[in-house]
């Protein structure tokens, strides 16, 4: 009873906010509840028992991808009007992009419901083997069965980390960055002399 | 707390929920009690150590400072800038002060009293954490003014770049402990090194405490840290706009952010409920004491810290958190897997 009524609760909450993401006129209100959404997906998840996935959903989209992506959409300058202009030409565009999506779906769940595909039971239930966690299900999997896979998504993630890096860097001569290790190598006796002139007389330094 | 309104016939779903939103409230009430006089010890320590005497007049030593200023922000008026984005404006403090409550749910008081006691509960504490941001972004956004959008970048630049280390802290823990459960590392934590409790005295796991400590400082934008609210430049940051009790909720917030991160290095690294030596007489002290105490010297530290330590510039803060904090913790999650791997600890 519970866990129908969390499970719908979720479930309405999600479909209505993603829903809203479209329709919001502001693209930030739109990127917020594209932020509840993911986070009624992972109360989905933990509802099917696989809370590891559900915690890394939060912790990856809603704690960073999304603020990146709120960040950068809260800097951008919109004007409403402009936005709306290029509807009707860009409008095939996006009813092809929506159909290529849905039959995608489609299939998907055509393949699921005539059990060519074994993704787990339809209860969601028997998930993991009896007696691991999630984690250590998970884990157990991923660093043997899937390593190899595991390895390649981590170089191409290194890849496309030093690519943008490499892209976005500049050296620039302009300004002086601070050197941290040069300052707290200097000492007193090489910046600072101690004199005492004589009356009338100058410091030749 | 199931069985006993089970037993007072209410069916199991009833009984859950309401011994549920019971826990909650056993819970959540005495944390905010707790806030409400750790702001008043914070601002005792910090007008001690700056040879004041800090409040003083309000009930016997001053203790019912907070309450009396709760009282007058209540009834203040709730001021909304007419430039503002009305409901994401209002909506921002709620999240923020929700969110700093919310991961105390899987705090462990004592041997098996949390409220959720789920497998993965430092993932927990992790995603709730770094939802927080989103109060202060919100806030800095909606209120369509300059100074509060300046202290949401930062925040937002801030607490995602100092949750990478925290992240990769949280697995040396994890690494030792071989669990996410927090109760479970509180346990791992019994006879660690010698009779000590605690992975605290571990010499892998000093240095990884001491990094979780500074990095709990700049993820709770606490004193060195502060640079979100940094009143010499951003007069008060993303609470700008804010009065009254908009402004109270990020005040009771921030504190209950930074009771939970003395919470967080209480149980993951100074034993959590366990007594700090493995003696048998300690054992006669409740462990929810033990916890509070090491909780109150840890906020006592976040005081200390405060009071004494100049702020960060903003460049200072990056580089300490992606240039030293990063490679170090990077370093730390080699280094202990590898003892771990060469010493047969999973075997």
């Amino acid at each position: 009873m519970i866990q129908a009524f969390a499970f719908y609760l979720f479930t309405a909450i999600m479909l209505f906010s993603a829903v809203s993401v479209i329709f919001a006129r502001n693209p930030v209100h739109s990127v917020l509840w594209l932020i509840l959404a993911f986070f009624n997906a992972a109360g989905l998840m933990v509802l099917v028992g696989a809370e590891f996935i559900a915690m890394l959903l939060v912790i990856v989209y809603v704690g960073a991808v999304a603020v990146l992506f709120l960040f950068v959409v809260m800097m951008l300058d919109i004007d409403f009007s402009e936005m709306r202009a290029g509807f009707i030409r860009n409008a095939p565009l996006g009813l092809l992009i929506a159909v290529v999506l849905l039959a995608e779906l489609g299939m998907g769940l055509g393949a699921w419901k005539t059990g060519a595909l074994q993704l787990g039971t339809a209860s969601g239930a028997a998930a993991t083997p009896d007696g691991l966690s999630n984690t250590a299900a998970i884990g157990a999997l991923l660093y043997t069965r899937y390593l190899f896979l595991f390895e390649a998504a981590g170089i191409i993630l290194l890849v496309a980390m030093i690519g943008a890096i490499v892209l976005t860097h500049r050296q620039r001569s302009d300004t002086r960055g601070q050197n941290v290790g040069r300052q707290v190598a200097r000492r007193p006796e090489d910046a600072t002399v101690n004199v005492k002139p004589a009356v009338g007389q100058g410091v030749t330094l | 707390m199931i069985p006993f309104f089970e037993a007072r016939g209410l069916s199991f779903e009833a009984a859950w929920t309401v011994s549920t939103i019971a826990e909650i409230l056993l819970i959540a009430l005495p944390v905010m009690l707790a806030v409400a006089l750790v702001i008043y010890a914070d601002r005792k320590i910090w007008a001690s150590m700056a040879l004041r005497r800090g409040p003083n007049v309000v009930g016997p030593f001053g203790i019912l400072q907070s309450f009396a200023d709760g009282l007058k922000v209540f009834l203040q008026e709730t001021i909304i800038p007419s430039a503002a984005n009305k409901g994401l404006f209002l909506i921002a403090p709620i999240i923020t002060f929700t969110v700093a409550l919310m991961a105390w749910a899987v705090i462990p008081f004592n041997s098996g009293a949390v409220l959720a006691d789920i497998n993965v509960g430092l993932l927990y504490v992790l995603a709730i954490s770094s939802l927080g941001v989103y109060g202060v972004v919100i806030a800095g956004w909606s209120s369509n003014s300059k100074y509060p959008f300046f202290s949401a970048m930062r925040a937002s630049a801030q607490m995602i770049s100092y949750e990478v280390s925290i992240g990769f802290i949280l697995i040396c823990v994890v690494l030792w402990a071989g669990s996410f459960n927090l109760n479970e590392i509180v346990k791992a934590q019994k006879d660690h090194v010698w009779i000590i409790n605690g992975f605290v005295a571990n010499p892998l796991l000093f240095p990884v405490w001491v990094m979780f400590l500074i990095s709990g400082m700049a993820e709770t934008a606490r004193a060195p840290f502060d640079l979100t609210e940094a009143e010499s430049e951003l007069v008060a940051g993303y609470q700008t706009e804010y009065s009254s009790m908009a402004f109270a909720l990020y005040w009771l917030g921030e504190y209950a952010n930074v009771l939970l991160m003395c919470a967080l290095n209480a149980t993951l690294f100074w034993g959590g409920w366990l007594p700090p030596l493995d003696i048998p007489v300690l054992y006669l002290v409740p462990g929810l004491v033990w916890l509070l105490l090491k909780i109150l010297f840890f906020f006592f530290i976040f005081s200390w810290v405060k009071a004494t330590v100049p702020r960060y510039r903003y460049d200072q803060l990056m580089r300490l958190g992606w240039k030293i904090f990063l490679p170090l913790s990077l370093f730390f999650v080699f280094a202990i897997s590898g003892y771990l791997m060469a010493t047969g600890h999973f075997a």
